[in-house]
C-alpha cells in the first residue's frame, strides 16, 4: 500500500501538511508531496478538503494474514498478574474491562492465572471471571518470559479467545510481546480506553502516542486474538460478586523450560509510592513552588485530608523531593478521589498521571496554565497564599 | 564477543503537540534525534566491550535519513553501522519492526542484543521482546545494571514493580535496558572523524532473506484509524472574587461532596 496525492486535484492549500506525525507531506511547487518520512499512518487521509489524498493498494495486495478464520475466536481473556503468589490489583481492574467487554460481546470472561493458588483463583471468580485456567507448577514461582508466553500462547492456540488482555506492568510489558510474535497478531501498549466498534466488532484500542501528546486509536481488524495492555489504575473495578460460581480448570506446565533464572528478588518499595496508589486524597506540588520548603506546607494539607504528597517531574528534577513522589508519564498512575495540583502547569507527561482522579483542584499562578484544562476547580494565586488559607478553612470545617 | 544495538531516529516528542481547536499537529522544527534511552543501550554495549573485547554493531531501520543516527552512533565508539531501508517497510508495526530487525541481526550473528526500553514516539515498549522471540533467544527487560558477564552467560538487574531481581541468562540473549544503568559518553573528536568517514551499509528487503507477507504494512497486524488531542475536561469550574472567598467556596463545595 502507499499514499498518494493525486497532483491534479491539490489546490495547494497545505491544509494535509499539519496532519502528518511524521513531516511527511511537503510542498513541491504549490503542491503536496509524500515524501519517504510516510509511515502509512493514515492520519492525512479524509483531511484534504479536495480528496486528492489516497491510499493505493498494490496489485494483488490484501491486508488479511490471518490462519484461520475471525469467527473462530470468541470470549474475552484477561492476564491475572501475581507477585509472590498474590494477584496483582491490575488484575481485578482488568477483569471490570474484561467483563464489560464479554457483555458486549455475549460471550464468556477467563482469566489465566500462573503460579496462584486455588484461593486466589476463586477470587477471580468473584471479581467476575467466569473461568480460571490455573497453573500451580514451581516453574512460575519466578517471573521469566520465556514459560509465561509459551504457556499462554498454547492456551490461546487451543481455545481461541478473540481479546487477551495484561496489565502495563514490567511483567506484562515483557512477555506479552512474545506471544503477540509467536501467534503473528497485533498488541496494542498501555491503552486508556477500550470499547467495542458496534458496526464491525473489532476492539477499539485507544493509547498515548508521542509522550502523550497525541491519543491514537489502534485496530487490529484482520488478526487475532486482539491483544492489549493496560496500565494500572486505569480500568475500575467490576462488581465483586460474593456468590459467584466459576470454572477453575487446572492446566500443567510440562516440558516448559527457561533460558533465564531468578536468583534473588529484591524488595526496595518505598511506603510512599505504594500509598500514592492507595490514598484518597494526593497533594502534589509543581516547579511553581519554588524550593523544597514549599513541600513542608504540601505535608501539612495532606495531613489535614488524610492524603499523601506528591509531585511533577519538575520538582523531583530539581531535588525538592524523592522520585517515589512523582506522578505521570514516568512517574506512578494515580486516581485518587481528589488530586490537588499547587504549582504545577499541567504538562500532557503530567497529566496522564493523574487526569482520572475524581476530582481535580488546581492552584496556580498562571491562569493560562494547562492544568486548569482538566480541572473540577480552578484558583488563579499564589500557592503560599491559598493553601495556608486552605489548611485553615478545613481546619474549621471539621471542627 | 559480539554486540548489536538496535536504535531508532525519533522526532524530538517533548515538542510534538497537538492544536486543541483544529485537531492538527504542531511540529514546526521538532528536531531528529536518536531515542534517547537507545543513547543508554549504545553506551551499555560500549561498556560490554571495553571489558570482553569484540565488536559493536549498531543497526536501525528508517528512510534514508537514518543515516545520520547511525553515524552519531559510530561517534560514540560504534564499530560499524547498518542501515535498512526499502520503500517495502513502511508502514512496519511493532511486529513487522521486530521481525525485520530480527532477520537482520541473524544475518550478521550476535553473542548479545542490546536496545533501550522502549521509543519515546510509540512507547510500546514491545520490538525488544517481539525480536527475542522472533531470534529464538531468552530475552530480560528493564534492565538496570549489568552485574557480571562470562562466556556464555550474564548476570543482570532487572526493574520490577516493588524493587528489582537478580536474573541469571545464557548467552545469546537481548536485553533492553533503563536509563538508570548508565550516563551516555559524550563522542570524542577521533570519534567524530570515525563518523565522517564510515562506510554505512545499507541493506533492503532483497538483503535479508525475509518473509515478503512479514514486512512492512502486509506483515502489520494493528492499524492506526486515527489520532486525536487527549480530551479536556468538560465540567471545569474556576472559581471567582477575593481569594478568601475563593478558598471558602472551595471547601464548601468539597464539603457538599463529602470530600472534607
Amino acid at each position: 500500500m502507499r499514499i498518494e496525492v493525486t497532483t491534479d486535484k491539490c489546490s495547494g492549500c497545505e491544509s494535509c501538511i499539519d496532519s502528518c506525525p511524521y513531516t511527511a507531506i511537503v510542498m513541491k511547487e504549490g503542491k503536496a508531496y509524500i515524501n519517504e518520512y510516510c509511515q502509512l499512518c493514515r492520519a492525512c487521509l479524509g483531511v484534504c478538503p479536495e480528496g486528492a489524498i489516497k491510499e493505493v493498494l498494490e496489485e494483488g495486495e490484501s491486508p488479511a494474514l490471518r490462519e484461520s478464520r475471525i469467527e473462530d475466536y470468541s470470549g474475552v481473556w484477561i492476564f491475572a498478574e501475581q507477585r509472590g503468589g498474590r494477584v496483582a490489583s491490575v488484575a481485578f481492574e482488568l477483569l471490570g474491562a474484561g467483563r464489560r467487554l464479554a457483555d458486549e460481546r455475549r460471550s464468556e470472561l477467563s482469566a489465566v492465572l500462573l503460579g496462584g493458588s486455588e484461593a486466589e483463583a476463586q477470587e477471580l471468580v468473584r471479581w467476575g471471571a467466569d473461568r480460571v485456567y490455573l497453573c500451580s507448577d514451581a516453574i512460575y514461582e519466578h517471573f521469566n518470559d520465556e514459560p509465561y508466553a509459551e504457556m499462554l500462547s498454547l492456551l490461546i492456540k487451543e481455545h481461541r479467545p478473540e481479546i487477551v488482555l495484561a496489565g502495563a506492568t514490567p511483567i506484562g510489558r515483557s512477555f506479552f510481546p512474545r506471544v503477540a510474535a509467536k501467534l503473528w497478531t497485533g498488541l496494542t501498549a498501555d491503552c486508556t480506553s477500550l470499547e467495542i466498534d458496534k458496526e464491525t466488532g473489532n476492539l477499539l484500542q485507544v493509547r498515548p502516542a508521542f509522550g502523550g501528546n497525541i491519543m491514537a486509536t489502534i485496530l487490529c481488524p484482520h488478526n487475532r486474538p486482539q491483544m492489549a495492555t493496560v496500565r494500572p489504575r486505569v480500568m475500575k473495578r467490576g462488581r465483586y460478586d460474593e456468590e459467584k460460581k466459576g470454572a477453575v480448570i487446572r492446566v500443567d506446565a510440562q516440558g516448559l523450560s527457561s533460558r533465564t533464572r531468578v536468583i534473588q528478588t529484591i524488595k526496595e518499595v518505598s511506603e510512599i509510592a505504594v500509598n500514592l496508589q492507595e490514598v484518597d486524597v494526593i497533594v502534589s506540588g509543581g516547579r511553581g513552588l519554588g524550593d523544597a520548603k514549599g513541600f513542608k506546607l504540601l505535608e501539612e494539607l495532606a495531613e489535614v485530608l488524610g492524603g499523601a504528597v506528591g509531585a511533577s517531574r519538575a520538582a523531583v528534577d530539581e531535588g525538592w523531593v524523592p522520585y517515589s513522589h512523582q506522578v505521570g508519564q514516568t512517574g506512578k498512575t494515580v486516581c485518587p478521589r481528589m488530586y490537588i495540583a499547587c504549582g504545577i502547569s499541567g504538562a500532557v507527561q503530567h497529566l496522564v498521571g493523574m487526569q482520572s482522579s475524581d476530582i481535580i483542584i488546581a492552584i496556580n499562578k498562571n491562569p493560562d496554565a494547562p492544568i486548569f484544562n482538566v480541572a473540577t476547580y480552578g484558583i488563579v494565586g499564589d500557592v503560599y497564599e491559598i493553601v495556608p488559607m486552605l489548611i485553615k478553612k478545613i481546619k474549621e470545617a471539621k471542627g | 564477543m559480539n554486540i548489536i544495538i538496535c536504535i531508532k531516529q525519533v522526532p524530538d516528542t517533548a515538542e510534538v503537540r497537538i492544536n486543541p481547536e483544529t485537531n492538527t499537529l504542531i511540529r514546526e522544527g521538532v528536531p531528529s534525534i536518536i531515542n534517547p534511552y537507545d543513547m543508554h543501550a549504545i553506551e551499555a554495549g560500549l561498556q560490554i566491550k571495553e571489558k570482553t573485547g569484540g565488536k559493536v554493531t549498531v543497526i536501525t531501520m528508517g528512510p534514508p535519513q537514518a543515516e545520520s543516527a547511525l553515524r552519531d552512533a559510530i561517534s560514540m565508539g560504534v564499530d560499524q553501522g547498518v542501515l535498512l531501508t526499502d520503500r517495502a517497510f513502511a508502514g512496519s508495526d511493532t511486529w513487522a519492526t521486530s521481525y525485520t530487525l530480527a532477520k537482520a541481526v541473524e544475518k550478521l550473528g550476535a553473542d548479545m542484543v542490546i536496545c533501550g526500553k522502549q521509543a519515546i514516539d510509540g512507547d510500546t515498549a514491545q520490538v525488544g521482546p517481539e525480536m527475542a522471540e522472533f531470534l529464538n533467544i531468552p530475552h530480560i527487560a528493564y534492565v538496570r545494571r549489568i552485574e557480571a558477564i562470562e562466556a556464555d552467560s550474564i548476570r543482570v538487574q532487572r526493574l520490577m514493580d516493588e524493587g528489582y531481581d537478580i536474573v541469571e541468562s545464557s548467552l545469546p540473549v537481548l536485553l533492553t535496558i533503563v536509563k538508570e544503568i548508565n550516563e551516555p559518553r559524550l563522542p570524542s573528536l577521533k570519534g567524530k572523524m570515525a563518523a565522517k568517514k564510515a562506510e554505512i551499509r545499507k541493506w533492503s528487503f532483497s538483503d535479508l532473506g525475509a518473509d515478503a507477507e512479514k514486512i512492512g504494512l502486509k506483515g502489520s497486524p494493528t492499524q492506526v484509524k486515527n489520532i486525536f488531542a487527549p480530551e479536556a475536561k468538560k465540567d471545569r469550574k474556576m472559581l471567582e472574587g477575593a481569594l478568601e472567598e475563593q478558598v471558602g467556596a472551595l471547601v464548601k463545595e468539597l464539603g457538599s461532596l463529602k470530600c472534607v
